[in-house]
Order: C-alpha cells, then sequence, then structure tokens
C-alpha cells in the first residue's frame, strides 16, 4: 500500500500528468461538441459519433501520460533512488503501472460521460442514451480501454527508458501500424484481426456499422477482446519488470 | 559497516572496478579517493545494489543490500544532487521518498529543518541554488536515521561555507557511531574530512588504512642534513640507512631526523641542518595515483623542462 502511496505522490506533484488529463478531456468532449454541432438539424447524432474523440484521440494522450510517468524517471534519474528505496524493484514498478491504471480510468470515464452528457444537451431530440449492453460498453468501457492502454504504456516506456522514443513509438503504432498492416497482400487482414487496439475497438463499438470508422473485425466477442487487450498489455508489463530487475539502473 | 570483496564490474569491453577489496569502519569517515573516472560510482552504485557485479561481493552491515528490508533505514545515499525531478518540490520529493520506506511524514520535517530547507520546502527544485539541492540530498540520504550513509563528491560544486558544514556533519554523523563513506577526487579536502581512507585507481585498489598513516608514508620523502663533519657523518649513517651526498648535503631516507640527530651526536658531527622534506599532500597523492590515471593530459610545457 505504502508503494502506491509514493506513486500517487510522485504522479500528482508534477504538473504533465495534469495536463495530459485536461487535454484528453478536452479532446474527447470538445470532439463530441463538434460532432454534435455539426451533425445536420434533420439527421441523428449517434451514441457512438459522441465517443469517437475519445477512442479515437484521447487514448493517444493518455498513453503520453503513463509513458512519461516512466520515463521522465528515467531522465531524471530518480528511478535509481527508487530502485535503492526498493530494491526488488518491480513492486515499484507494478505499483506505478497500477496508480496510472487507476487514474487512467478515472480520465476514461469523466471523458466518455461528459462526451455523451454534452452530446445530449446539444441534442436533446436524437434519442440519445444508454439503451443497449454495447451502448453501456461504448461509453463505460472508455475508462477500462484507457487504463489498459496506460498499462501497454507504462511498460514500454520502462523498455525504452527515453520520453521521447517512447512515446513516438506508440504514437506511430497507434496511429498507422494497425492501419498499414492490412496493405500486406494475403495475412494483413489476419493479422490485423489481432491487433490490440483494433481488438479494443471491439470491445467499445461491437460490429454493427453505425457510422464513422469502420468497425473492428475481430472474431472475439466484446468480452473476450477487453480480455485479450488486458492480456497483451499484461505480457508486456511482465517483460518490461524482467527486463528492468536485470538491467544496471 | 561496508565491507567489498574482490569485487568487480564490467562495462562491455571496459573494467570499472576489479576485485575490490575494503572495509569502511563504523564510527569513522572512510574517504574513497581516486581520480575522475577511478571507478568510484560505479562502487557506490555496486554497493547499493543499482548495478550487478560480475564478480566479487559487498556486504552492509553484513548483507547484501537487495537483501536489507526498508533500506533507507539502513543505508542513506547521495550519490548525484542531480537526481530528482527538478518540476517538484523539495518537501513532495522527500514525501515519496519517504512514504516508499514507511518513514512518517514528521520525519521529512526534520530533516528539512536539519538542513535548514524548511522555508524552501514547497519551491520546486529547478529553482533551488546548487547548494541547496546538495542539502536537500543530505535531507534524502537522512530520512531513514540510517546507520551506514554514503555520499558521492559531496562538496563538488560548493562554497567554502558549504565545504565547512558538510565537513562538519560527517563529523558528527560519524561520532554517533555511523559508518561514513565519502568520495572525492580532491586530497586536500579529503584530508580534513577523512580518518580512514581507501584510494583506488582504474578500479584497483591502491592504498587502504588510516589517512594519518597514508600522511605519514607518503609525505615524508627523506631529511636533509648539512654538516662540515661529512666523514664523521658518512661513516655514522653508513649500514643504518640509505643517502645521498653533494657539496655536504646529505638526504637521508629510512630514517627519522630524530634518529639522525642522535647518530650525528654521537659521532661527533656538528650539524647545520636537520630538515624534514615533506612533498605536499597532494604530490604524494599524484605520485600514487600517476599510474592510474584513466585520461593522462599531455604534460604542460613547464613540467616538461
Amino acid at each position: 500500500m505504502n508503494l502506491l502511496a509514493v506513486e500517487r505522490i510522485k504522479l500528482f506533484s508534477t504538473r504533465s500528468p495534469w495536463w495530459c488529463a485536461l487535454i484528453t478531456l478536452a479532446l474527447t468532449i470538445g470532439f463530441a461538441a463538434i460532432i454534435a454541432g455539426a451533425t445536420p438539424s434533420d439527421a441523428q447524432l449517434t451514441l457512438s459519433a459522441t465517443q469517437f474523440g475519445g477512442s479515437q484521440f484521447g487514448i493517444a494522450v493518455v498513453m503520453v501520460l503513463a509513458a512519461l510517468a516512466v520515463t521522465t524517471e528515467y531522465r531524471f534519474n530518480t528511478i535509481r533512488t527508487t530502485f535503492q528505496a526498493v530494491p526488488h524493484r518491480s513492486p515499484a514498478l507494478i505499483a506505478k503501472a497500477v496508480v496510472v491504471a487507476l487514474v487512467a480510468l478515472v480520465i476514461g470515464e469523466i471523458a466518455a460521460f461528459g462526451a455523451l452528457g454534452l452530446g445530449m444537451l446539444m441534442r436533446p431530440n436524437d434519442n440519445l442514451g444508454l439503451h443497449t449492453a454495447q451502448d453501456w460498453m461504448n461509453v463505460a468501457g472508455l475508462g477500462p480501454v484507457f487504463a489498459i492502454s496506460a498499462v501497454l504504456a507504462v511498460a514500454l516506456g520502462v523498455l525504452i527508458r527515453h520520453s521521447a522514443g517512447a512515446i513516438a513509438l506508440l504514437l506511430i503504432y497507434y496511429l498507422a501500424v494497425e492501419e498499414l498492416v492490412q496493405i500486406i497482400p494475403k495475412v494483413g487482414h489476419h493479422i490485423h484481426e489481432w491487433l490490440p487496439f483494433n481488438v479494443a475497438n471491439k470491445f467499445l463499438r461491437g460490429s454493427a456499422m453505425v457510422d464513422g470508422p469502420a468497425p473492428s473485425d475481430s472474431p472475439l466477442s466484446p468480452g473476450w477482446a477487453l480480455a485479450y487487450f488486458a492480456g497483451i498489455a499484461i505480457v508486456f508489463l511482465l517483460v518490461a519488470l524482467g527486463v528492468a530487475k536485470k538491467r544496471d539502473a | 559497516m561496508i565491507e567489498a570483496n574482490a569485487l568487480t564490474k564490467r562495462y562491455g569491453a571496459t573494467t570499472a572496478v576489479s576485485e575490490l577489496t575494503f572495509t569502511a569502519r563504523s564510527g569513522r569517515v572512510t574517504g574513497f579517493l581516486g581520480p575522475n573516472g577511478a571507478g568510484k560510482s560505479t562502487t557506490m552504485r555496486l554497493i547499493l545494489g543499482l548495478d550487478r557485479p560480475d564478480a566479487g561481493t559487498v556486504l552492509v552491515d553484513g548483507v547484501p543490500y537487495r537483501q536489507l528490508k526498508d533500506p533507507l533505514r539502513t543505508v542513506g545515499a547521495m550519490l548525484d544532487a542531480t537526481w530528482r525531478h527538478p518540476g517538484r518540490s523539495g518537501r513532495d520529493h522527500l514525501r515519496w521518498l519517504a512514504a516508499t520506506n514507511g518513514i512518517p511524514d514528521k520525519r521529512v520535517e526534520e530533516v528539512l529543518a536539519l538542513v535548514g530547507l524548511t522555508s524552501v520546502g514547497n519551491t520546486r527544485v529547478l529553482q533551488y541554488s546548487l547548494g541547496m539541492q546538495q542539502r536537500l540530498g543530505i535531507a534524502a540520504a537522512m530520512l531513514g536515521d540510517p546507520r551506514v550513509l554514503l555520499f558521492d563528491e559531496p562538496v563538488n560544486g560548493l562554497d567554502p561555507e558549504g565545504m565547512a558544514w558538510i565537513r562538519q556533519l560527517l563529523h558528527s554523523l560519524a561520532a554517533e557511531g555511523r559508518t561514513v563513506f565519502v568520495s572525492s577526487h580532491l586530497l586536500p579536502e579529503m584530508a580534513q574530512t577523512a580518518q580512514d581512507l581507501v584510494v583506488i585507481g582504474r578500479g584497483r585498489l591502491i592504498y587502504q588504512g588510516t589517512m594519518a598513516d597514508f600522511v605519514a608514508r607518503t609525505s615524508e620523502h627523506g631529511v636533509r642534513v648539512r654538516t662540515p663533519h661529512t666523514d664523521q657523518l658518512r661513516t655514522a649513517l653508513a649500514g643504518q640507512a640509505e643517502f645521498t651526498e653533494a657539496d655536504g648535503v646529505f638526504v637521508v631516507s629510512g630514517l627519522d631526523s630524530d634518529r639522525i640527530g642522535q647518530l650525528a651526536f654521537d659521532a661527533g658531527a656538528t650539524l647545520h641542518e636537520l630538515s624534514p622534506i615533506t612533498g605536499s599532500l597532494e604530490q604524494a597523492y599524484l605520485d600514487l595515483t600517476r599510474d592510474a590515471v584513466e585520461f593522462p593530459a599531455a604534460p604542460s610545457p613547464e613540467a616538461a623542462q
């Protein structure tokens, strides 16, 4: 429990997490406002449209927050002081992953429900609301997806140790690589089915084509999709713990 | 107490520390001396379990560092005063560090007061002067009230007042029975601070012992003796000591001036001069570590003449 308090103090005693959290909220809720405002008055604003900002942009900023939480420790060498205080290392890094994941979860829930609420306020006649299980996952599911993405980013931060490198890799992968894999002839499509953010999207939006980006082609059910996404994050975290433990600090 | 036994650490092809064996006793300030690049910081990191040795062991109060429970309560260290997030306040830096080992926040206030930083505790560290950063580093080392303290170059960049403060602090910590292990590349500073000495060069042990022995052993280069009765003195010294002679001036090594005076008196030689030649401490240190400097500079034109 001590170590969770340690990571909480560390995270909230610097400014960058606050900025990242604010930017995530602004992107998610602001994008919902833009879509709601731009949808013609004779058309219907859909629930999933209010959530694009979070699932497409917000997630990237949350991963930046999570990666920075680790890489700034390497940059300023506080990771050495941390390992000096916790020589087994893994407990400290697990505590960091947990705290960052919890913060990402809270940001995700505020962002998703904020975006939905603003959409409902701006389009009171569009019958927006949480009517089905998939509606619930689409909105309330953003928190868990943010949390798992944050764990993935923490793991990558531990492995790469440099802010610029870790963030560049995360963003390039998230924004480009998963889409580009589909271009590979024959196998590209099959690989894409199992790529983590594509699978996370299955959990959030199911496979019904409503509007916006194409639905996920993952063969998993939404529940298993979330478990698969979490599993990948945990595997990365375990690898990162193993490497950090062996490496000279 | 810190006991290093045949400690060896390689980084790629470079051997940073090679079969290093030494002991730092409790209740003493032990100076850890060596030129830049000699392996001092590497040794410190090995003691703290930050780096893994390729061979050998190092024990802190009889236990490997990684097996210590709540290590900050046993070992306090300041390896580098800049190891902190510049955007975090000094107080928050100490708070998270204290929380790692279950040290209460009350202790944070105590160490802030100890180093005189209470009034700037809530200021972000990037606004601290070098001296204030150094004080914060010492406060962090003192958090767990540890029995063993490690400081890597603690006086680097400090003004004379700051140096005197740290020297005083190190002495009082040792007087309380703690083990104080402090590195430096400056011998004169060390001579005023340390009671024991470990000297390394290129990762190897050059000297271990007390500071007093080191000074005695390395600073006496002989005794200069001048006499009109050269024959008597030559006879008296023959077989007793090694000496050189030129124009009635003898330079004797291997005997102290008391003994030489007695020999000269017994032989009936009048002495016009009897003076120990003491090279500077700095010179002795340079002599000792000359072959162990990792990046030797080309000799300056004056020295070459």
